[in-house]
């Protein structure tokens, strides 16, 4: 048996509750959510927090709402209940097909998505999804809450703008009309963390071209979104040529490492399969019409 | 609710048919598994009772330099911190291998392995024992390790074991079998030669319940009592007395319920043993339980196999001879367990399944700073190794003659009227008939459909594989005069009693880890003396109530074992019948047999039931000269020959060209393993023998980095197959029984394990046919396969 280093345990009560007992453990607390990654990092001894704040009682973070043009998803919603929205399923169809390959059923009854994006992993799935969705992170602390875009939020691997005396309460989807999204990713088996995964949006015009794109690559080195990949689908007409180029830009902007998942050229060829995978997938779920059927190689 | 009615009736659920004897009857040890009434080592509490925990080595080598453990003792809930330095004032700091090596218990002068035991604390509860593990000082000086096997025997490569006196390079040992001259000579005139290098790459067996121990030594009686999640209880006992120099009637092992072994859990582990000291240190009981990452860095590993492989073959695809050279990784220091007289096992078994005109194999074994082990793992003595080399290069063979595989070794088969076959290593297979097994599991793969659907999809640019592979084993060691582990005869025992009310207890000396023995045991007692098998208790795993033997490993159970109960209910069965013609007044050659019941002949009215018989024995019946009452009888069963199970298994697989994913569509699986003692144990172990060799070949894999870091130490980092990655299994049988086992049977226990590694392999290299590929080497993971996609499949080492 694993054993984490000797710490105490408090249980907060509501949002204002966490944060006063964050301010009175000072900076040695840390608070739990699902505990799938922090508890892993504790028992290993890699965290050693003097205090654990468990907000798991906190209600008020766990919500999925639709308010106007905005999908509001509270921190402490479980991966498994963003994978059984079916809501969410219609509007943001990425947030499925990444729930789908996050973990296993276990891990995803606890998991959240606060809890996702506050640990910052560079194979985390959400980080990349919040990204090509352009959402919204609201981060909460004593002198009150700040919106703010992923760009601000996610500073790179393990690290986020939400400072250790705040809370990640809120996470804010806009919702866009014809649009279509996905995201696929490889594993080496279910329930592994990603060797590479791709995320598209595709937002499309009257005429059937694109009006606004994004895409996002995990665990290929790349923070942030895939920026020239997108700019050259729009005005487009969704196709497999302008897929492919797509493809070949999103492989150049990343930058991945090799480890056991693969060598660096094997992630660079996903990040270029991938993103014409997702781009596909968008496209259809768009609603763009059939598109020349070849397939990826 | 209306889908549960639905489900077909399980035949095995309805008392009333349930077979006294062979036959599919559910395990009688589940409702305590599975109501989690199970007991385990770390289930075990003592009172008064403390915890080790074990510091060890974050380098692969490097000198200690020193070891302060002033601050830990300083703990107030530490009652003891031990190193290697106050192991060697009890000359406990080295323990005999069971391959005529040492290890360190405790690291001395240098740690050779990143994970090697360095210290041990006792405290009061293992959070404090891990919190003073931090407590310990250690000063390293590094070491340049040694990484690659293949640079193992390098002119300039650092020694490692420098402990030993005269060793000045890494070289372990070179071992061969069969005739090179006769096969080199063949080779020299063969039409046709296949070489390729086959990797069969360090693997863990991960069982689910780690290792652990729980000592209890009593100073008073100088008793102790010695808990161990162990394999081979009796072989411990023996090799704990011959170590800590405790008299061997002191001390009972007990191996209570384990959680998977798979040759895991036959060695003695360096943990063990500080339980042990730990408990006479302190005077009162020590649990020590290893936790996963422990398990999978610093236990017995298995295979790390490089093979050079060659086929000699005609042009129209007679297969001539083979050959190979192996370099064996053994780790730091050699601790395989296999019989003396076979440091690389059985793998000289590397003829397989083909009738040859000559074989010969070498393998040089060499220490490198890994952790040591090689063991079993459901290998069944490096069985394992060597059926995936012969049935991969069946299938490289197949390739360069552009023959169906199946149709090759179809041609090459040891013919039915060749058996019993000794073939070019000295084996002598038992039984077999080979064609009948591998025509059906073709016919229940659909095999032409298949091939046809293969070419259709190709002639699209997808990717689809069919892998075969027929394995023959060679297990249930052995004849003792030729194997022995540490001088133990691989004989086992058993002991029957037939209780005065007709129930009976079957003592082993064998120890299940999940196998069904419970049930398996009494059903081979139920056979031939007519109890039902509930009314049979299996008592094993603990010396102080079990027969000797050298326990359960290398699927020989049944065939040793297996072999014991049956010739001791055939001693019960005749003495039964002595007591019966007593009891009728008639003569023992009078009586006849039929299941449970001596009768008289022509007169079948007449007769005495086991249960009569039982009562008469132990009652107040005039018994027959020369029989002093009671029903019981001992056997050890030291077998004349090894059993040799074979199969032929069939796997389909999808290949996601553009991610190199491979899917694992469908496997069929046809198991001969002699006389079938209850199908539904037999078809779970082929089950997760399968999934076991789908793991193996698609993901599992201990990797090191250059400094010798170990990169499989969790399980997010070594992978184990889930429900997902694979399919329903499809099994068949045929029945070749053994002819010199007491009931034919020969053992399963590992067949799916050696057999279905090639078949998935070969699948996967089929489907990457289109590009030129002949070979990759395990685990075909997405990017080892897109790489041999791009012609540079590279080895795992
Ligand atoms: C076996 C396994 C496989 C996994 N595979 C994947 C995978 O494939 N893809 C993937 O994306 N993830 C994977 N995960 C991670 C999983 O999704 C985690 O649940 C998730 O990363 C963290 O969520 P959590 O709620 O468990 O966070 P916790 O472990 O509770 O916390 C993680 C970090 O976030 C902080 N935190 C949590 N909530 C808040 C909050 N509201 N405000 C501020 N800080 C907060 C904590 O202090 C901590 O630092 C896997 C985990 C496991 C155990």
């Amino acid at each position: 048996m694993q054993v984490p280093a000797p710490f105490d345990y408090v249980r907060a009560t509501s949002v204002a509750d966490a944060l006063d007992l964050l301010e009175r453990h000072g900076p040695e607390s840390r608070v739990v959510a699902g505990g799938h990654s922090l508890l892993p990092m504790m028992k290993l001894r890699l965290a050693r927090p003097e205090w654990l704040i468990d907000i798991n009682d906190v209600a008020e973070l766990d919500h999925v709402t639709r308010d106007g043009d905005w999908l509001r998803v509270g921190a402490l919603t479980r991966h498994a209940t963003l994978l059984s929205s079916a809501l969410v399923g219609e509007l943001f169809p990425i947030v499925h097909d990444a729930e789908r390959v996050i973990a296993d059923p276990v891990v995803r009854n606890r998991g959240t998505i606060g809890g996702s994006l506050g640990q910052a992993d560079p194979a985390e799935d959400l980080t990349t999804v919040c990204d090509v969705l352009r959402a919204r992170v609201v981060v909460t602390g004593r002198a009150g809450e700040r919106v703010i875009g992923m760009d601000e939020f996610h500073r790179g691997p393990y690290e986020t703008a939400c400072e250790q005396s705040e809370l990640i309460t809120e996470v804010r989807f806009p919702i866009r009309p014809r649009s279509g999204s996905a995201y696929e990713k490889v594993e080496r088996r279910v329930g592994d963390w990603a060797v590479a995964a791709a995320g598209a949006l595709l937002v499309l015009a009257d005429d059937g071209t694109v009006a606004d794109a994004t895409i996002g690559l995990t665990a290929l080195g790349l923070e942030g979104c895939a920026v020239d990949a997108a700019a050259v689908l729009l005005g487009a007409h969704p196709s497999e040529e302008v897929f492919a180029e797509a493809g070949r830009l999103a492989a150049a902007a990343s930058s991945p490492v090799e480890d056991q998942r693969g060598p660096v050229d094997y992630k660079r060829h996903l990040a270029d399969e991938l993103t014409r995978r997702v781009l596909r997938s968008a496209a259809t779920r768009a609603g763009a019409g059939v598109l020349t059927a070849t397939t990826g190689g | 609710m209306t889908e549960l009615a639905e489900r077909p009736a399980n035949p095995a659920a309805t008392a009333a048919d349930r077979p006294i004897g062979f036959g599919r009857i559910q395990r009688k040890e589940d409702p305590r598994f599975v109501r989690g009434r199970g007991r385990y080592v770390d289930d075990i509490v003592l009172p008064g009772m403390l915890h080790g925990a074990i510091l060890r080595s974050p380098m692969a080598h490097a000198r200690l330099v020193s070891i302060d453990t002033t601050e830990a003792l300083a703990h107030p809930k530490v009652h003891a911190v031990i190193t290697g330095r106050d192991l060697e004032g009890l000359n406990l700091a080295w323990a005999p291998t069971l391959s005529a090596d040492v290890q360190a218990v405790l690291a001395t002068a240098k740690v050779r392995f990143q994970g090697q035991e360095v210290a041990f604390v006792v405290a009061d509860d293992r959070y404090a024992a891990r919190d003073a593990l931090e407590l310990i000082d250690v000063e390293y000086e590094e070491l340049p390790p040694v990484v690659d096997v293949r640079r193992a025997l390098d002119p300039g490569a650092p020694v490692i074991r420098d402990d030993k006196e005269g060793q000045t390079d890494n070289h372990i040992f070179d071992w061969e079998a069969g005739d090179r001259a006769e096969t080199d000579a063949v080779f020299a005139a063969a039409e046709v030669v296949v070489s390729e290098e086959v990797v069969y790459p360090r693997v863990h067996p991960a069982p689910m319940e780690t290792c652990g121990a729980v000592a209890d030594y009593d100073p008073v009686d100088g008793k102790l009592t010695l808990y161990e999640t162990t394999q081979a209880p009796h072989a411990h006992r023996t090799l704990f007395a011959m170590v800590a120099g405790i008299p061997e009637h002191k001390i009972r092992v007990i191996s209570p319920d384990i959680g998977g072994g798979f040759g895991n859990k036959v060695g003695i582990y360096p943990g063990y043993i500080l339980a042990v000291v730990g408990s006479i240190v302190t005077g009162r009981p020590v649990k020590w339980m290893e936790d996963r990452s422990e398990n999978l860095m610093s236990t017995s590993f298995a295979r790390d196999y490089v093979m050079r492989g060659e086929v000699a073959a005609t042009r129209d695809g007679k297969i001539l001879a083979v050959r190979t050279q192996v370099l064996a990784d053994h780790g730091a220091f050699n601790a395989t367990a296999q019989p003396t007289k076979y440091p690389a096992g059985f793998f000289s078994i590397f003829t397989g399944s083909y009738d040859l005109q000559a074989a010969h194999c070498s393998v040089t074994g060499v220490y490198t700073n890994k952790a040591p082990g090689g063991v079993a793992y459901a290998c069944s003595f490096r069985v394992t190794e060597a059926v995936y080399l012969v049935e991969r290069m069946v299938d490289v063979l197949a390739a360069e003659l552009e023959m169906d595989p199946a149709e090759l070794r179809l041609r090459n088969f040891i013919r039915p009227e060749q058996f019993p076959y000794k073939n070019k290593t000295g084996w002598e297979y038992d039984s077999g008939d080979y064609e009948p097994t591998m025509q059906l599991a073709l016919r229940m793969a659909g095999y032409e459909e298949l091939r046809r659907e293969q070419a259709e999809k190709r002639s699209r640019g997808e990717l689809m594989g069919i892998g075969l592979s027929f394995f023959t084993e060679t297990v249930g060691a052995g004849p003792r005069k030729h194997m022995d582990i540490v001088g133990l005869g691989m004989a086992d025992g058993a002991e029957v009693r037939v209780h005065p009310t007709g129930k009976a207890v079957v003592r082993l000396s064998v120890q299940s880890q999940g196998q069904g023995h419970e049930t398996t045991f009494a059903q081979i007692l139920a056979e031939e003396l007519g109890i039902p098998p509930e009314d049979i208790d299996v008592v094993h795993g603990d010396t102080d109530q079990t027969p000797f033997g050298l326990g359960t490993y290398g699927s020989r159970s049944t065939p040793v074992s297996g072999g014991a109960v049956a010739l001791a209910a055939r001693k019960v069965k005749e003495k039964a019948r002595a007591i019966a013609a007593a009891m009728l007044e008639t003569r023992p050659e009078d009586l006849e047999w039929e299941k449970g019941r001596w009768y008289v002949k022509g007169d079948p009215g007449v007769g005495k039931t086991i249960a009569e018989i039982a009562l008469g024995a132990h009652g107040t019946v005039e018994l027959p000269e020369g029989i002093d009452g009671n029903l019981d009888a001992e056997v050890t069963y030291d077998p004349p020959n090894l059993t040799f199970p074979f199969g032929a298994y069939v796997c389909v697989v999808d290949v996601d060209r553009g991610t190199g994913k491979v899917h694992v569509r469908r496997f069929v699986a046809v198991d001969d393993c002699g006389t079938r003692i209850n199908p539904m144990i037999i078809e779970g172990q082929v089950h997760g023998g399968l999934a076991d060799g789908v793991g193996m070949a698609l993901m599992e894999f201990i990797g090191f980095d250059e400094q010798g870091n170990n990169l499989g130490g969790s399980f997010m980092d070594y992978l184990i197959p889930t429900a997902m990655e694979v399919p329903d299994w499809e099994t068949g049988h045929t029945v070749t029984p053994s002819p010199h086992h007491p009931i034919g049977a020969k053992g399963i226990g590992e067949s799916a394990t050696v057999g279905s590694p090639p078949a998935v392999v070969n699948a996967v290299v089929d489907a990457l046919a289109p590009f030129g590929v002949r070979h990759m080497d395990m685990p075909c993971t997405p990017a080892r396969v897109w790489e041999a996609m791009q012609g540079r499949p590279t080895p795992p080492i």
